[in-house]
């Protein structure tokens, strides 16, 4: 589909450079490892204990243990938000491990119960020795923070997708309705790197207008038509087992592919490019018009990607850093007029001027975001 | 693959004389289509070629009229006054070089690199000029918004004359698309032109401003220039016949360019723009007969002359009577409300379009006129005009006013430095 482009792109070697530094610059950082064992993280639903807030440069554990009553997750951010590196989707109870690639420099742990807003912040100081980064790593680095990125993103879309599989095959029509966009979230975030393996993207998230002659109407808008129209799931076991299995497949490949600066560029793009076309309009959740938590799913995926660029744009293009802040802030400050609870309200309850607005904040911020591949690429 | 990249300037240069030979024949085309009409030939320059950016008054409203529309009205969405009088000089820049026929950005459309998005769109590529010009103008709620705030520190600066229109009788007004706080004409003689023009200013003022409404338009339906043939509206008849033109240098200062003294002078050299959308009820008017239809417009459908004379430009005579006895031009017909005579003299240049915007999915055409017209003052002129319209017109019963707009068009960009409202901005 529209991944054509720039996976010739990266296929001509723009990358490959970028792609073997990359190795070297995990080799070498593994080589001095912080040491000692894994620092604690309580987590609950009102605070976020840090066992330690100083730590030398290296690897880095954290073992985030979750006592509160929301889902949470756990955050590494670098300066802007850039990610580090973060566990999704600890469920009450539990506990996880987060293993993070730290240089020398400040930090901020976040812990996010009820998954959302910024989280409950703490400074984190890293020291020691590490090498600046020369261009190329910066490069390299930015592909290693967002393929970190992208696994968290899977490994939660694995769990919520099962479990919204479950509800339908159980016929608990109400669980399944609100797993619906819970579950979408995930697959949104990283909707571009699942675009690269196109014959798995339609059938998982196609519609019913968009399949080709022949093909069967599978993946979440076929469940989610039969959820909300009919309400009759009862037949939907085969079509249920048949989306996580592609799910599955597409997680593995996600994983396992190597991807390019190009990628995240024109990623964050075609992000906010999917939020202008399908989400805006309602199209793409037609029947259940849980549009808006696709569109906040689009805009933190894209996020993600220019924050795992950061440092390459803020040496090469600093103007255009402090465009995309001010557009990802106007964009988050629309949005969260129509919050409602931990979701977002319907498509069908906004205005059209309230969406004309929203659709303002995206081109305003899609504009600056499309320049952002000619400076990766120079 | 340099040799591949082909800028517009260079296109043109070869576009040249087969443009002129094309024009030759579009002309001789038309003279035989139009019969008895008799237009005078187009000149090749005017129909393909630049029109100048720069001047003492903003090209575009005098500027013989081409034959094709692209409007829109913007609202400004920053609040941040630096980064609209930013993008009032990045507009500036582009228009020069677009009216000139080249890309809107310097790199251009296809010269630029392959990961980046080309600073031009590239539709325009090997057109010519086409006789484009964009013309500028700033609403009143660009200087107060509609709760009274004074949105970019200009509210003192916002001229008398540019009070929002009163509200006429029958008006059938729809907020989303009248208003705006900014707006640009674009007038071409190619339609692809004039939307690219539109395209590209609307592109590099993403995050400043947003599209608010757009209207294409066809076939001018009045003339500026006595050059110029009087055009046919969608009724079939001519339209524009009393219009000020550009040829009236007196009129021109008297009605149409604002004087230094007439209140705001940032203003001076200015003209002030009402739009109006009036939608045509087609089916109806085409049921009405021959002899109805010059009644209520007050003119003779072929030839254009007013009802009891014999040419298009003979005096109107209102005393006049025909044989049974009544006024020759009825009490209610067009031509008599709108004439300067029943309105303290008040006289406007027009410059409107037809336009069809496809069928209204009850099988109707979706048509008329989309109505502009240039003025000193619209407070003496274009409100005088159309409330006796409003009151009188027999024609209102096949007229809807759907979308009207009302713009400040500053004086021309004088130099190199110089942008579109800088003296507002000063």
């Amino acid at each position: 589909m529209r991944t054509t482009r720039f996976l010739a792109l990266a296929a001509a070697g723009v990358l490959a450079g970028a792609g073997l530094a990359g190795c070297g610059a995990e080799d070498d950082s593994a080589g001095d490892a912080a040491g000692g064992g894994p620092i604690t993280v309580k987590a609950s639903d009102t605070a976020c204990e840090v066992g330690s807030t100083e730590v030398g440069a290296g690897t880095v554990v954290f073992n985030v243990t979750n006592s509160g009553a929301k889902v949470t997750e756990f955050y590494v951010y670098a300066a802007g938000d850039r990610v580090m590196g973060e566990v999704e989707n600890v469920v009450p109870g539990l506990s996880r491990e987060l293993h993070v690639e730290l240089p020398a420099g400040t930090y901020e742990t976040a812990c996010k119960p009820g998954m959302i807003g910024k989280g409950i912040r703490g400074a984190l100081t890293v020291s020691g020795s590490a090498a600046p980064l020369t261009d190329d790593a910066a490069l390299a680095g930015a592909t290693d923070s967002y393929q970190r990125y992208v696994q968290s993103q899977t490994g939660a879309l694995l769990d919520k997708t099962t479990e919204f599989v479950t509800a339908v095959k159980a016929g608990d029509v109400a669980r399944a309705k609100a797993l619906f966009p819970v579950a979408r979230t995930y697959w949104e975030r990283i909707e571009p790197v699942a675009e690269i393996f196109g014959d798995l993207d339609p059938k998982i998230d196609g519609r019913e207008e968009v399949l080709e002659e022949g093909m069967e109407f599978t993946g979440f808008h076929r469940l989610e038509k039969d959820l909300w129209t009919t309400g009759d799931v009862s037949k939907d076991g085969p079509i249920a087992d048949r989306l996580l299995t592609d799910v599955k497949e597409i997680v593995a490949k996600a994983n396992a592919e190597k991807l390019s600066p190009l990628n995240l560029a024109n990623g964050a793009k075609e992000l906010l490019d999917e939020v202008a076309t399908g989400k805006i309009t309602g199209e793409e959740d037609r029947y259940s018009h849980t549009d808006l938590w696709d569109f906040n799913a689009n805009v933190e995926g894209s996020k993600a990607a220019i924050a795992a660029l950061r440092p390459v744009l803020t040496e090469r293009a600093p103007d255009l850093v402090t465009s995309l802040d001010a557009g990802f802030a106007t964009v988050d400050t629309t949005l969260a007029e129509h919050r409602a609870g931990d979701g977002w309200k319907l498509h069908n309850e906004l205005s059209k001027a309230d969406l004309k607005d929203l659709s303002d904040a995206i081109n305003a911020l899609a504009e600056p975001i499309s320049k952002v591949a000619a400076v990766v690429a120079k | 693959m340099t040799e591949n990249r082909v800028s517009r300037r260079r296109a043109i240069g070869l576009a040249g004389a087969a443009g002129v030979a094309g024009v030759g024949v579009a002309a001789g085309t038309g003279a035989l289509l139009r019969g008895t009409f008799d237009p005078k030939p187009t000149s090749a320059s005017s129909a393909s070629g630049a029109v100048p950016f720069r001047g003492e008054h903003q090209a575009g409203i005098t500027t013989e009229v081409p034959d094709r529309l692209h409007f829109v009205a913007f609202d400004v969405i920053t609040k941040d006054r630096a980064r609209l009088v930013e993008l009032l000089r990045d507009w500036t820049v582009a228009a020069a070089r677009m009216t000139a026929g080249q890309d809107a950005g310097v790199v251009g459309a296809v010269n630029g690199a392959p990961e980046a998005p080309p600073d031009d769109t590239g539709e325009a590529l090997g057109l010519p000029p086409s006789g484009l010009t964009l013309t500028v103008g700033f609403g009143p709620t660009l200087f107060r918004d509609a709760d009274g705030r004074d949105r970019f520190g200009l509210a003192d600066r916002r001229p008398a004359a540019l009070a929002e229109l009163p509200r006429f009788p029958g008006d059938a007004l729809q907020p989303e698309i009248s208003g705006g706080d900014l707006c640009v004409q674009a007038c071409a003689n190619d339609p692809q032109v004039a939307v690219h023009a539109i395209r590209n200013l609307a592109r590099l003022g993403m995050g400043v401003v947003s599209v608010r409404w757009s209207q294409l338009g066809f076939g001018r339906t009045s003339s500026t220039s006595r050059e110029q043939a009087t055009p046919r509206n969608l009724f079939g008849f001519k339209d524009g016949t009393a219009n000020l033109k550009a040829e009236d240098t007196d009129l021109l200062r008297d009605h149409l360019w604002v004087q230094p003294g007439d209140g705001q002078e940032w203003m001076a050299g200015g003209s002030y723009l009402v739009t109006r959308k009036i939608r045509m009820i087609i089916e109806t008017w085409d049921r009405t007969s021959l002899g109805e239809q010059e009644e209520l417009v007050g003119r003779t459908k072929g030839s254009g002359a007013p009802l009891g004379q014999h040419d298009e430009f003979d005096p109107i005579d209102f005393k006049a009577t025909g044989p049974d006895g009544k006024p020759a031009i009825a009490e209610t017909a067009h031509v008599r409300l709108a004439h300067p005579d029943l309105n303290n003299g008040a006289r406007l240049l027009r410059r409107g379009y037809n336009y069809v915007d496809g069928s209204d999915g009850l099988g109707r055409l979706d048509a008329g006129l989309f109505f502009m017209a240039y003025q000193r003052d619209p407070r003496k002129q274009f409100v005088s005009i159309q409330t006796q319209l409003a009151r009188h017109d027999a024609l209102n019963e096949y007229l809807r006013h759907v979308s009207s707009g009302l713009f400040a068009c500053p004086p021309g960009v004088r130099d190199q430095g110089d942008f579109w409202g800088r003296a507002l901005f000063d």
